[in-house]
This record gives structure tokens, sequence and C-alpha cells, in this order.
């Protein structure tokens, strides 16, 4: 069944999402019942956590024992039908076909141009049947990417509520929980568990760079799904976190962030603010041995001609985070790019950033500087700090890897 | 086996000839494939009843580059240029008629100011077209990199519009160049019938082809563009029909070695990593040829002959949305005898007449295909081809040919038998008025409504010029961006039809200027190379 306008005027269907501005995930009133904080921000229509009880515990929780985000919010979309494969291997960059089922990818799709309109994960459900997840909706840019292909394409956000379980115990937690063979599972896996009747998709997936999992369940489930998981995580060292300890978990894990690190480009209006696959140094994620998928000929050029900025990952000299600071060619020198996201480490013990660097300047890598300016009571106060340009994540452990997990 | 060709030309229109002559002429070796039994396109001549020839859409001669026959040595291969050059006369029915040529007018109570004024007018405007027509005789420019030549012809335009026209000229060409030609007609043409007479003929050849009625805006940009016409040379009825000017053009290709099949529909374009290496034949052969241009519309190339899959997503959502709904059609009638207008003698049956007395009656006229019906009192040009060429009918019968602006793709209730004899009617008895006795000679009649010429001769939508003549898929927005200089996103696709710049018309313009894409074409470095 292809779409209809008949389709989209039911209710919520995409078009109807003015109907409820503010929405709340089926696990919201187990976050307030924790939250003493009172800091939520809004994802899409959600209500989301910034913190529930406090950032740091939060994130070490992630980083020691077990912490819980909720990503309902997450814009997920169902494609099924006979062109399911080659419809999603038209849009993304990657090579569709080399994600079993079973098995999730990360990718990004781009606009005509060449440009990320969003990364996200592609969950192979069963041969032909794919989970699309991204930050950003989505649905428009997949019909419109539909034309000429036999597809369906479902909106299944405001179906599928789903809970990030990450840091070393989450493996733990989830064989107490019932999950039987869980610690089987490599990463990036998927796979299917009963749950009091209900269907549970477990992947082993995150946004932490640590061992994690992803759980998906229809939004009736979702409130036992979280008292299930929150009874075995209990000895565990389990806490609900909210998106700062997230955010601080990602910048170390070295993953860019939507409508930071780069403008989605179906958003962005201003010519060259926005970034291709390459400037994002996600360039092993364009696969060119594809015939044809959007943005192919634009890569392909760019490729050829060069990128025009350049995304890298900055260790900084000194403890002070460098938000949105300018990064120098040397001390006092051209400005040649700007920091887009930063922060602390505490596992890494160092000042981080990622960046974006302007290639049409000319570039020192050996001689990076950044302008930091930090508040002390409202007072300002400017620091040059040297950066050095690093290849690997920041926080990348073995854990993440290992299969089975230990189990702790 | 399948031979090596250079390149192939899908589609055997007057474009497709036409490019494929030239790039015979610049000696590579083409392939011609063409889906009907003959070549021509919407300019054929065919039977449309026993005994009785037509030529199907373009009727009437009037745009046919003069530089594409000089360059093709036309009239070597058969192209006749020698006949009557038209004048147009706008039907009255009490015969008070007027008609209209080049520069002059005649007509009972047309005053020598209101001739002075169209004379003037037309004047005026074939200056703005003639201003234009460098920029109609190659590629259009790219707006994103202006290479040299794009930037020499822009250049050119400018200063052609600055120090060929001069300032006051060159306000006026900006200031009415976008609007609608039912503004500028009563700011420039008399009062009175006679001049309404002359405006109803500029306003019908100013929305001829488009969807559009004399108030619609950009019809002073169309209207520019049917002068371009008056520049190449006179307007005929081309003996042996529009086919006999297609067959001349089928002749020099062929001079030039291009092999010409027809009865060869093709049914996909192939590829292999985003560059073109031939044609799939409905019969099911392949026939490789790194080059393809497609003389079929935008649409059918890229969406049917090419698949949505194999382009990028937002281009071939642009291609989707190209505006290219048809509004011309054609009446044909096989007559016993010539009929008799009041007023007219017999010589003056072998110009183009016109029924549309007013811009108001041809405003009038429009109005109901914005909503899918027709009018009861429809804007009609008519032409008898059987007087320039007997051999069209039997002895001593005729044919007549008419075009009709605005008649809707699709009928409110569709266009079943009992909708297309009522609307047959009703033209009869519009001509009836003019030609009393009209009726009693009808033979057999053919309609062909835009879903008729989309099903016989295979333009999406049935459209004159391929896709809407407007401001919006004009110059490098034609067909659209991204394909506007005759190449595609792919390499070695290229398009040569009236969808692309400079538009419709039996003008051969699209297929010369496409063959100079093709020719100067370097191979991008094969896609593949850099996987
Ligand atoms: C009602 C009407 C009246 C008109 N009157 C006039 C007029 O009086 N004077 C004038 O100058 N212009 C007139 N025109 C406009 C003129 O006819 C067209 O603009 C012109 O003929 C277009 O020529 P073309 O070569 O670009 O395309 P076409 O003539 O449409 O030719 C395209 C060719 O491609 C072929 N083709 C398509 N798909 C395939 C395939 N898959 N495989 C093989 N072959 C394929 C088609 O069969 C066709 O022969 C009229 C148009 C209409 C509709």
């Amino acid at each position: 069944m292809n779409h209809t306008e008949q389709d989209l005027v039911t209710e919520d269907s995409p078009r109807d999402h003015y109907k409820a501005l503010v929405k709340r995930s089926p696990f919201y009133e187990k976050q307030v019942a924790l939250s003493n904080t009172n800091k939520w921000h809004r994802w899409k229509a959600y209500t989301v956590a910034d913190e529930i009880e406090c950032m740091e515990q939060e994130y070490f929780a992630v980083r020691n024992s077990c912490g819980v985000f909720d990503v309902t919010p997450m814009s997920k979309y169902r494609i099924g039908g006979p062109d399911a494969e080659a419809f999603m291997n038209r849009l993304v960059t990657r090579d569709v076909r080399k994600i079993k089922p079973g098995r999730v990818g990360y990718t990004v799709w781009c606009n005509d141009q060449g440009k990320v309109i969003d990364d996200g994960t592609i969950f192979h459900l069963e041969q032909g049947v794919y989970l699309l997840c991204a930050q950003e909706r989505q649905y428009d840019w997949l019909m419109l990417s539909a034309l000429g292909f036999d597809v369906e394409i479902s909106e299944e956000t405001n179906n599928i509520a789903c809970l990030a379980v990450q840091g070393p115990t989450s493996c733990a937690t989830l064989k107490a929980m019932g999950l039987a063979g869980i610690e089987g599972m490599k990463p990036f896996g998927l796979t299917h568990f009963d749950f009091g009747g209900a269907k549970l998709m477990v992947s082993r997936t995150g946004f932490t760079g640590d061992l994690g999992y992803e759980l998906w369940i229809d939004f009736d489930s979702a409130e036992a799904l979280w008292d299930a998981l929150f009874e075995a995580g209990k000895d565990r060292g389990i806490r609900a976190i909210g998106g700062d300890a997230l955010e601080l978990a990602r910048i170390e894990a070295g993953f860019i962030l939507g409508g930071v690190d780069f403008v989605p480009a179906n958003q962005c209006v201003r010519l060259h603010h926005d970034r291709s696959p390459f400037e994002l140094d996600l360039g092993w994620l364009v696969d060119f041995s594809k015939e044809s998928f959007t943005g192919r000929t634009a890569l392909l050029r760019e490729k050829q001609e060069g990128s025009r900025y350049r995304l890298v990952k900055l260790n900084i000299e000194g403890n002070k985070p460098a938000h949105n600071a300018y990064v120098m060619n040397g001390k006092g020198g051209k400005t040649i790019g700007a920091v887009s996201s930063a922060a602390w480490s505490p596992v890494a013990k160092a000042n981080v950033a990622l960046a974006s660097l302007d290639l049409t300047k000319r570039i020192n890598d050996n001689n990076i500087w950044v302008e930091i300016f930090y508040q002390k009571e409202l007072k300002w106060h400017r620091k040059w700090a040297r950066a050095e340009i690093v290849k690997d994540p920041f926080w990348n452990p073995e854990r993440k890897r290992v299969t089975p997990p230990a189990d702790v | 086996m399948t031979k090596q060709y250079d390149a192939i030309v899908i589609g055997g229109g007057h474009n497709g000839l036409v490019c494929a002559a030239y790039l015979g002429k610049a000696g590579k070796k083409v392939l011609l494939l063409e889906a009907a039994d003959e070549v021509g396109g919407m300019a054929r001549t065919r039977e449309f009843c026993e005994g009785y020839r037509v030529s199907a859409g373009a009727h009437i001669l009037h745009s046919l580059s003069a530089q594409v026959v000089k360059e093709l040595a036309l009239l070597d291969h058969g192209l006749d240029r020698s006949g009557h050059c038209l004048e147009t006369v706008i039907l009255d029915e009490q015969g008070a008629h007027v008609t209209a040529g080049r520069d002059s007018a005649s007509g009972e109570g047309l005053s020598p100011e209101e001739i002075e004024a169209y004379a003037s007018f037309k004047k005026k405007l074939r200056s703005y077209a003639e201003l234009m027509q460098p920029m109609m005789r190659r590629r259009p420019p790219r707006v994103a990199a202006l290479g040299f030549r794009d930037s020499v012809a822009l250049a050119k335009l400018g200063w052609n519009m600055r120090f060929g026209l001069g300032t006051e000229e060159m306000r006026d060409f900006l200031r009415l160049a976008g609007i609608n030609i039912y503004d500028v007609l009563d700011e420039f043409l008399g009062e009175g019938p006679a001049s309404d007479k002359l405006k109803g003929m500029i306003s019908l050849d100013a929305v001829m082809g488009s969807f559009t009625g004399p108030r619609s805006p950009n019809t002073v940009f169309t209207y520019l563009c049917r002068l371009m016409g008056e520049l190449e040379g006179d307007m005929q009825l081309p003996v042996g029909g529009m086919g006999a000017v297609m067959q001349a053009l089928a002749n020099a290709a062929q001079a030039h070695g291009v092999e010409v099949r027809t009865a060869a529909p093709v049914s996909s374009i192939r590829t292999e990593k985003g560059c073109v290496v031939g044609v799939r034949l409905a019969s099911g052969d392949d026939i490789d040829a790194d080059i393809v241009v497609s003389n079929a519309d935008p649409k059918t190339t890229f969406l049917k002959l090419l698949g949505a899959p194999k382009l990028e997503a937002g281009f071939a959502n642009r291609v989707s949305r190209i505006r290219n709904r048809g509004t011309a059609a054609k009446l044909h009638f096989a007559l016993r005898g010539l009929p008799k207008f009041t007023g007219l003698e017999e010589g003056q049956l072998r110009n183009r007449l016109l029924v549309a007395s007013s811009s108001d009656f041809v405003e009038l006229a429009f109005n109901p295909v914005k909503y899918e019906e027709v009018s009861d009192s429809p804007a009609i040009e008519l032409v008898i081809p059987s007087l320039a060429d007997p051999s069209l009918a039997p002895e001593g019968h005729h044919v007549m040919s008419i075009a009709l602006p605005h008649v809707p793709y699709a009928l409110k209730g569709g266009w079943d038998a009992e909708a297309r004899k009522a609307f047959i009617d009703s033209v009869i008895a519009s001509v009836e008025r003019f030609a009393p006795g009209f009726t009693e000679l009808v033979v057999d009649s053919e309609l062909l409504t835009p879903a008729d010429i989309e099903a016989q001769f295979g333009a999406t939508g049935g459209h004159w010029h391929h896709g809407e003549l407007a401001l919006d898929q004009m110059l490098m927005l034609r067909p659209l961006y991204g394909a506007a200089q005759y190449t595609t996103p792919l390499d070695g696709l290229f398009l040569c039809g009236a969808g692309c710049h400079p538009g419709g018309g039996v003008s051969g313009l699209p297929g010369h200027n496409a063959a100079a894409a093709v020719l100067k074409n370097k191979k991008k470095g094969r896609a593949e190379a850099v996987a």
C-alpha cells in the first residue's frame, strides 16, 4: 500500500503533530517521580529531562554502572514493501545491503547537494524491513524520496517507546531482568524478547561510546518495562539520567549531534552553513560503489575537488571547556574555525572539544590554539590554550566491543 | 549482435531529427529511434479518416530557425519555403473581418492611427524579441558557475539592452517582459471593435500552447517567444503538410549518416554507475552508446525511461513537479467542399483564420479550462491546408485543421463519446456562425484533446511545449534546474526536445542547441573512476 492523502489525515498522523504541541513519553511520570531538579527541555514534541537529580552522578552512572535515558522522542520510521532495500540504498550514503537482518548500522543521509540531512541508525528488522531512527523528523524527506519506489513508510515515533540503558553493568542488569542470552549479542546486534506478552526489541547500541543497549517496546508496555528494569538494576547502580549527562558522554565518545555540530541540511538556509559527510569526518559512510544515492554526484565532486570544512577532535590544554571558542592558526593568529561541542572529560581527564575547521584557510595542524572565554561570578576571563588534533575518540573502552561483556 | 553507435537519439520529433542531423554532420555515428511508424512527432502529417490527411499537432510553420534551415541545407533536402506567406484574418460574424500581416492591418473600421499603433507595437515588441533571440540560439547560462561564454552572452544581452534599445526602451522592456499581454494591449493599441480584433489575435498568439489567458502573468514573455518566429521567416502552410518539413529533416539527417529506425520504442535508458551505457528497446534488444539524447519530454525521460530511483531524490521530485498540463487541442474536419465564410473571398481562405474577436473573448474562453470545463464559445485558430496542398484530400474535397488553445486535459465528467461529440458540435456551431452551411460540409472529424495528444505522441500532459513555458520554467530553469543546459545529472544523458530551452513550436532550436551541448561536453571523469 502506498501512502494516500487519506492516510495522512488520520489521528496521530505526521500532519496532526500540531494537535499536541507538548507530548509526554510513557516514561514521563516515572521520571517526574524521581526528579528533584525540575529541569526539562523539548526534543521535538516531547518533554525530556536535562537532569533528574544530579548531572554528575548521572554521568558517572553511565561510566561506572548503568544510566537509563528516555529516547522515546527519537524519530522512528518503519520501511517495508518490495522496494524497501532499494529505497534505503538510494536514501543513505552507505551500502545498506551490508547491514544484514538482525543488525544495526549507523549512517547519514544527504540532500542532492551532498549535505547531511541527519545521521541515525538503520535497524534491519527482518529481510527487507527496516526501522530508521533519527534525531530530526524525516517523514517529509522519506515520502519525497519514495517517488518511484514501491515502499510502505510508516511513522512509528509515537508508537514505540525507547530506553537507552548504558554503562558497564547494563548487560548484567538486562540479564537479571530475564533477557536470557543477552550477553551473546554483539555490538550493533539486534534481537527480540517476549516481555509479558509484549514484543521487546533490544539492540546493542547507544550514544555514549560505552557498553550499552537500547530497549524498544510499544507505549502500553513501557511503564512495566521501566519498573522491571529498575528492579533488576537496583543492586547494579541503575539511575535515570537526563540529557546533560548524555551530552557529556557523547562528546567524550566523539559523536556529533545535529543542530550542535552540524545544521541539518533541510533546516539550513545560509550558503555553506551545512556540512557534507566528509566535512563531518564521516567519509567512511560514503559508498561510491553504489550506482545511485542522493548526494552522490555532489559528494563525488567534493571528493575530487576537496572539502570546505573538516571536523576535528581537539585535546585542549588546561581545564576550562572551550565552549563556543574560535580556533586560531597559532596563538593570536587568524581564525580558522570554531568549537561546536566542548567539555571537561572526567574519564579521559582531558579538556576535549569537537571543532569545525575552514579548509579555505591556511592551517598548521601543529600550531592550533583556541581562545576560551569563561565566567567567574559574572566576570569574564579570556584564555589562550594550545590544542592538539586527536584521531581517536576521547573515550573508547574495550568493554564497548567485548562479547560477552564482563558480568558485573 | 548490436552495432556500436556514438550516440542514440530517442525520438524522431523535429528536435530529435535536428539534433541527430547536427551530430551526424559533426561526424558522429548516430542511431535515431522513433516509437511511431513515422518520424515527425507532434508535427506528423497523417491520415485521420480515409482519404484525408492533416498535420496532427503543429499545422502552421511559423518558427523554423533560419539558421537550422541553412546549416542543415534543408532546402536541398526537400524543404519548400516558397509557399504563400500567411496573413491572419480575425473573423467577424457580419463579415467585418480584420486582416493582419506582420506589420500591416486592414479592415472595416480600422483608422490610420489604429493601423499605425499596431505597426509600431509590433516593431517595438519585435525589437525585444530580437534582443532575446541570441539567448534562444544557445544553451542558457549557468547561474551557479558562470563560464566565460555565459558571461559574454549575458554581457552582450546587457549591452544590447542598454545600447541597442536605449534607456527608455530598456526600461519599457523590463517593465513589460514579466506582465500580462492584456494590459499591454490596452496600453498600446486603439479602442473599438476593429482594434479589439487585433488585440484578440495577439492575445491568442500569446496564450496558444500554454495554460494561460491574456490576463495571466508571463503572457508578454510567451508572445515574445512567438514573435521570434517572425524573425526567422514567413508563416506558412507547407506543401505536403508539416510532415513534408519533417521528411526534409529526416533526409538531412540521413544524408549525414544518421540511421533512422521507426517503430522502435525505447523502454528504458540503461546506466552503470551513474553513466549512460545505452538503451533497451521495448522489443527487449539492448543497444549500446555512451551518449543518449532524449527527444521525449522531461517527465517521460527521467521518470519513465530512466526511473526516479536512478536520480537523486530532490531532482526526481522537482521533475515530478514540472508543470505540463496541456491545454491545446486539435480538431480536424474532412469536408466535402470548400466552406464559404461571410465576407471572405476564396483566396483569403488560404490564410490563418481566427475566432478571437477581442482580448476579453480569449480570456473568457480560457476561464472554463481552469475548472476542467470547455467554453461553448472557444477561441479558434483555423486553416484549410488542402488549399495549399490539394493532395491532402480527395479531389474537390478539403481538410480543415483547427487548433484550440483552451481544452482541458481532463474534462470534468470525463472525455467520453458524448462529451467529445458535444464539444465537436459546439465548434462546428462556432464555425457555422462565420461560414453558414459549414455543418453540411462535414464528412468526418477527429478531436485530439491534450490527453489524446499524450496518448498518441507521447508528450506527458499532451503539452505543446513539453512543459509550460513560463518564467519559472524558462532559460536556466527549463525544463528544470539541474538539466537546463541539455545535460542531465547522468553522465552521457542529454535532452533535446521542446521541454528544453527555448521551448516548443517547430523551431528546431532545442535540437540545435542540444547538439552543440553534446559536442562540447567533455566526458566528465566517468564517475566510477573515483569510486
Ligand atoms: C495542439 C497543438 C498544436 C500545435 N500547433 C503548432 C503549430 O501550428 N506550429 C508550431 O510550430 N508548433 C505547434 N505546436 C507545437 C509543436 O508541435 C511542438 O512543440 C513540437 O512538435 C515539439 O517537437 P519535439 O521534437 O520537441 O517533440 P515531439 O514532436 O513531441 O517529438 C517527440 C518524439 O519522441 C518520440 N518518443 C517519445 N518517447 C519515445 C520512446 N520511449 N521511444 C522512442 N520514441 C519516443 C515520440 O513518438 C515523438 O515522435 C503545436 C502543439 C500542439 C500540441
